[in-house]
């Protein structure tokens, strides 16, 4: 098991449509605000084996964990900014991706 | 028949000088929507995993990105017409998001398909004879080709029906469809070299020998990525009967010994640079003596045939200068600079090619609003023939208008904001979508773009500093062809941030040249001022008419090197 550093979430695309999703209390958000939030490692794997069965379960594809900091709204926030662009849409346009549905800051 | 003929005109995609599908070609097309239809529904059902499903849809163009599915589409040697562009403009409004973008290997992304939605858009594509096949994958790529192909006055042959030629001759190719990597082969007829032929796995240079027979330089081991290389020359002169015996003894020499065991030793060139060019050539030419060369022999009538639909169109007899053209000019400045920058020679009396550039200053290379292809698809066919070219370096070129006409095409486009005139500028930025979009970027490359190019916003300074390509990649694999810009720009990740990397004094031509390494990576925030600082510097030094890779080749590498240090010992932030 690698090892734990940071808070994590985990990422997915969503298989019909290959929206970013993001694994939260009770199935995959497209908000990464709403995401389940792992505080150590076995919190990470339970993460990854939800992942794995909605990979199984043709649901999602290309799965991963994404360290996270935790804002004082305790919202997580991706630490790397390939995976903070991917929460809110491409950058020089702001009118698409999440970012223009309101759904990330 | 060519194109051209009454009846051809008669035909729905009419005027056009393109190739036509045949009954063969469109019920293959057609068999292949409905295969990934299947293959589709079989994923979504569950019948078949990511992994099984993976190979089908890359066969197919469709990735998966950052945001979105991502749906690359063929347009072979770059050749649109009218009919074709609308049809892009259509799928972007019905099921993408309005917009397009057109890549450095001359075919149009969409960035946000949904997966369930791709056997209609590629059902809408194969209406107007388009796929998306072969645009990814470890098979040859689309064949791409100089975008002033039958209209360049340097030209001694249009180099697309060798390039139709091949891709018919590639398309699923059983030998070459599980090739060790991916495979890109670029044609060019003319003297000067607009198609980057020396940085393709094979690079054809048309040429005529001393007894004024036709027939093809073949450069090979030529590529960009991880590791680049300027192609070296394989076959000197290969006779046209021999063209396609000579290209299958190459692939069967890289299939051979191209390497499977590192996907980042697997191109061509990395064949060619460890072996050296000697033992390639040696081992192509002892393949060619011993392959059964009968089914490969030239067809004559085929490639006549396949000729005969990039036949010119019916251009009307005209003075080569145009009054209506000067009068205008002398009337609107700002059209003077359209004609004098984005206008090129073309080579029928009366006509001029037309660069409409899809690098508004601040904006995204290479992205075109679907009401934008609209107004292309229009002015094609009211000022030329109904016909659009893709360049490598992400425009769209109308490459037959009437002098008379440009200032009525310059209007229709200013209308539409498509007619900044930096054709070939230091604003004329090539860039990949980079991190904004694409899954393998390490850093951004359209914000950097757009930082320069708002940098040099002003237009006559522009033109006083006259062409000067940059070229910036979003991560090593190059598809900015950074390698290749005279002033090139890779966006790398370094200790969790985005840094970029200058080189300086590439070159994509006949002379071609990989950058150096200007020193270590910049900010995004520095990255406008290190340009303008090594702009200035040019300017500075240049001699009358040189342009900026021959005074870096003039003075040295080590000159710019050197005046960029001192500006930053000056003060300046960089």
């Amino acid at each position: 098991m690698a090892s734990f550093k940071h808070p994590q979430i985990l990422i997915a695309s969503n298989l019909t449509d290959g929206e970013v999703v993001f694994l939260g209390a009770s199935g995959w958000e497209r908000d990464h605000r709403r995401a389940r939030v792992a505080l150590n490692a076995e919190e990470a794997a339970a993460l990854e084996a939800s992942g794995k069965r909605d990979i199984s379960a043709n649901r999602v594809v290309d799965v991963y964990l994404a360290d996270v900091e935790i804002g004082g709204d305790g919202a997580p926030t991706p630490m790397h900014y390939r995976e903070r662009m991917r929460v809110k849409g491409p950058s020089v346009r702001l009118d698409l991706g999440k970012q223009a549905a309101g759904g990330a800051p | 028949m060519t194109a051209h003929d009454p009846e051809a005109l008669r035909r729905p995609n009419a005027p056009t000088t393109t190739y036509r599908y045949d009954d063969y070609d469109a019920a293959f097309v057609r068999e292949r929507v409905a295969e990934f239809r299947e293959q589709v529904r079989r994923r979504l059902s569950g019948a078949l995993t990511e992994e099984e499903f993976r190979p089908f849809r890359l066969m197919n163009g469709l990735y998966l990105q950052l945001h979105a599915y991502m749906l690359r589409v063929a347009i072979p040697y770059g050749t649109l017409t009218a009919r074709q562009m609308r049809r892009l403009a259509d799928i972007a409004d019905r099921w993408d998001k309005g917009y397009g973008h057109f890549t450095t290997r001359q075919n149009l992304q969409y960035n946000w398909p949904k997966l369930v939605d791709t056997p209609d858009i590629l059902e809408a594509l194969a209406d107007v004879e388009m796929h998306a096949i072969q645009t990814s994958g470890n098979c040859i790529r689309n064949v791409t080709a100089d975008h002033f192909a039958g209209v360049a006055p340097d030209e001694i042959e249009d180099p697309r029906p060798t390039a139709e030629f091949l891709r018919q001759w590639s398309s699923l190719h059983p030998e070459f469809s599980f090739l060790p990597r991916k495979f890109k082969i670029a044609v060019t007829g003319a003297e000067h070299d607009r198609a980057a032929i020396m940085v393709h796995d094979i690079g054809l240079r048309i040429v005529r020998n001393d007894k004024g027979e036709i027939g093809y330089q073949v450069v090979a081991g030529g590529g960009l990525g991880r590791s680049p290389f300027v192609g070296k020359v394989v076959g000197d002169f290969v006779p046209r009967h021999d063209l396609l015996a000579f290209l299958e003894a190459i692939m069967r020499v890289y299939n051979r010994f191209g390497r499977r065991d590192n996907k980042y030793k697997a191109r061509i060139k990395i064949l060619v640079h460890e072996k050296g060019i000697d033992d390639i050539r040696a081992e192509v030419e002892a393949e060619f003596a011993a392959m059964d060369r009968s089914v490969f022999v030239h067809d004559p009538e085929e490639f006549e045939r396949i000729a005969g639909f990039f036949a010119p169109p019916p251009y009307e007899s005209l003075a080569r200068d145009s009054q209506i053209l000067h009068a205008a000019k002398l009337e609107t400045p700002a059209f003077a600079n359209f004609a004098d920058v984005n206008v090129s020679a073309h080579k029928i009396p009366g006509y001029a090619i037309v660069t409409v550039s899809l690098k508004p200053i601040g904006g995204v290379p290479g992205d075109a609003t679907s009401d934008q292809m609209r107004v292309l698809a229009d002015a094609s066919e009211r000022f030329g023939f109904g016909e659009l070219r893709v360049s490598h370096e992400q425009n769209i070129i109308l490459p037959h208008v009437k002098q008379d006409d440009l200032f009525a095409l310059w209007r229709m486009l200013d209308a539409a904001g498509l007619a900044t005139a930096n054709a070939g500028l230091v604003s004329d930025i090539i860039a990949c979508p980079g991190m904004d979009y694409c899954s393998l970027a390490t850093a951004r490359s359209i914000p950097i773009a757009q930082a320069i190019s708002k940098r040099f916003a002003d237009m006559s300074r522009q033109r006083r500093i006259g062409k000067l390509g940059i070229k910036i990649s979003g991560c090593i694999n190059a598809c900015g062809h950074h390698h290749v810009g005279a002033i090139g720009i890779l966006g790398l990740e370094k200790k969790g941030q985005e840094s970029y990397q200058i080189t300086l004094g590439g070159d994509p031509t006949f002379s071609a040249s990989i950058g150096e390494i200007l020193g270590p990576g910049v900010t995004a925030e520095q990255a406008p001022d290190v340009i303008e600082h090594l702009v200035d510097f040019y300017l500075a030094e240049r001699e009358e008419g040189e342009a900026f890779i021959d005074t870096w080749r003039r003075i040295g590498h080590a000159r710019f090197k050197d005046a960029l240090r001192r500006e930053g010992e000056d003060g300046a932030d960089i």
